[in-house]
């Protein structure tokens, strides 16, 4: 299936998240860490968004706020057109850890979205032998895991674990994808392999994308987007837009222009840090 | 030979040493069988007086039965009610501690006032032993369900209910059935603890009268019986559990086969 230029670049772009002045403070009177500071960002619908910053800088924060598991504190967060409450999304989300539930075959994880979330849910008893199961076994076969559907989470390595996360993220066809560091805790081989799926999943399904990542090549890799994020409490201190062209590939990654937007990124990251220490 | 096999040769083999040294020791102390009756003699009194123990073995066993199935009623919904809340959990805990912690020989009295002396009493001791084991393993069990889990399903926008039925209760399987064993035998010893209080019927009212007509034996064979009855129970859970929380036993070794 080769992507429709025009669905790549439509000619006016709707936005698919937008925080306006949107902060988070925890904690009680007395004691209270800010999170995020008051942050504008707006996320064009088909868009993929790396958000890259040190750790504990409020990345993954954002990415809770756009999922409803979070309620901003200030300011206000508008998904889909929508003031977030999670009820109302169709979200895709996967973790650094996998987070597959331990009880089920790995079809059943994938298939679990489909019984949680509206419409399919009301079709679930009728349909989960038939479309739902197919539907799940064309995923598993999208991302190679064809023939692993009645294994279960502990028979399968870091890496198809984390292949069975992204069908389970995308198998309701969420039209927003959050993704948080995904790849973090696999190794490098397995990582830049499951790129190279990541980048065939979003060209074949074309969701909007926020990526939380502390991988500047991955970012660089992935996205369509790269922002900086500072250290805490964090806030949004470089945005540049990514144009290599697609498929990219991992030899891309060795090329000078790419090799200089990391190297830029870098030293962004580096000078926030020490802003901090300083 | 296999493991598994060897371990329950084991097993019947520390059974059978058991009561072999009883019956030896009995014989070489002489000791009077209206102290402490020699196992072949007490097998002997289940054979012979086994027409009349059956009627009192099967009220024994469905008194247990209605209080346990009632025990573990009251416990999954109390244990998943303070398992889920935070507050229900800080609220109701030390009531509940309050209330397992009263002797429940002292609370026969007052079901037997209420409701006479018979069967129901029973039922009531029983439940009350056993369900507070399975009330402490559900609430520990949903309390430490890891957040990720949820959130993946919260994200998805899943009511209270989903989170439940779909992760909670599941992840809480292995920890139901360990209190299950728990309970099942506490249940026995509530229904007899009844049974010997208030009660003309069944094991505990049958080893009440041997014990006052000075008929040692019969006092151990019921003691054999219940003893028999628990660890029947045991295993049927244990081979239901097998069943359904296979995946949280992956040690081969240790898994029950």
């Amino acid at each position: 299936m080769t992507p429709d230029l025009a669905q790549i670049q439509p000619e006016r772009k709707r936005a698919a998240v937008e925080l306006s002045r949107a902060g988070v403070t925890f904690g009680q009177a007395g004691a209270r860490v800010q999170a995020l500071q008051p942050t504008d960002l707006r996320i064009d619908e088909g868009e993929f968004l790396a958000l890259v910053g040190p750790s504990g800088c409020g990345k993954s924060t954002i990415l809770k706020l756009v999922s409803g598991l979070t309620r901003p504190s200030e300011g206000a967060v508008i998904v889909g057109g929508r003031e977030v409450a999670a009820k109302a999304l169709r979200i895709g989300m996967a973790f650094q850890n996998p987070t597959l539930l331990p009880w089920l075959t790995i079809e059943k994880n994938v298939m679990l979205p489909l019984k949680i979330v509206r419409p399919f849910r009301h079709d679930f008893a009728r349909k989960k032998r038939g479309e739902y199961r197919d539907r799940v076994h064309a995923a598993l076969a999208d991302v190679g895991l064809q023939g692993f559907a009645n294994h279960y989470p502990w028979q399968l390595s870091g890496g198809m674990l984390q292949r069975a996360n992204l069908c389970r993220a995308l198998i309701h066809d969420p039209s927003l994808l959050l993704l948080d560091e995904p790849f973090g805790a696999l190794d490098q081989f397995t990582r830049e392999e499951l790129w190279g799926t990541m980048q065939d999943l979003w060209i074949k399904r074309r969701p909007t994308v926020i990526l939380v990542t502390h991988d500047l090549k991955e970012a660089g890799f992935l996205g369509t987007r790269i922002c900086v994020m500072s250290a805490r409490p964090g806030r949004i201190i470089d945005d540049s837009p990514v144009t290599f062209p697609r498929p990219r590939s991992i030899e891309m990654t060795f090329q000078p222009e790419f090799t200089a937007l990391n190297q830029r990124l870098r030293e962004r990251i580096i000078s926030a840090r020490q802003e901090v220490t300083a | 030979m296999t493991y598994a096999l060897r371990r329950r040769l084991w097993a019947a083999a520390l059974i059978l040493a058991f009561f072999v040294t009883w019956e030896v020791l009995c014989l070489a102390l002489n000791v009077s069988d209206l102290i402490v009756p020699r196992p072949s003699q007490v097998i002997a009194t289940l054979w012979v007086r086994m027409p009349v123990l059956w009627p009192h073995i099967l009220q024994t066993l469905w008194t247990t039965m209605i209080g346990f199935a009632l025990g573990v009623i009251v416990g999954v919904v109390i244990g998943a009610l303070i398992g889920t809340s935070r507050v229900a959990y800080d609220t109701a805990y030390p009531l509940l501690i309050g209330f397992s912690s009263i002797p429940k020989v002292a609370v026969v009295p007052i079901f037997v006032l209420w409701f006479g002396a018979g069967p129901v009493p029973a039922v009531l001791t029983a439940l009350a032993m056993c369900f507070f084991p399975i009330v402490v393993n559900i609430a520990t069990g949903l309390a430490t369900t890891e957040p990720e889990m949820e959130d993946v399903l919260k994200s998805l926008g899943a009511s209270k209910m989903d989170l439940l039925l779909n992760v909670g209760l599941p992840r809480t399987m292995p920890f139901f059935f360990a209190s299950l064993k728990i309970a099942a035998t506490f249940a026995f010893v509530g229904t007899v603890l009844a049974e010997t209080v208030a009660s003309n019927k069944g094991i505990g009212n049958v080893m009440m009268s041997a014990s006052s007509n000075f008929d040692v034996p019969l006092v151990f064979a019921g003691l054999f019986i219940l003893a028999f009855l628990g660890v029947a129970l045991y295993v049927v859970f244990s081979v239901i559990e097998g069943r359904v929380v296979g995946w949280a036993n992956r040690r081969t070794d240790l898994s029950p086969s």
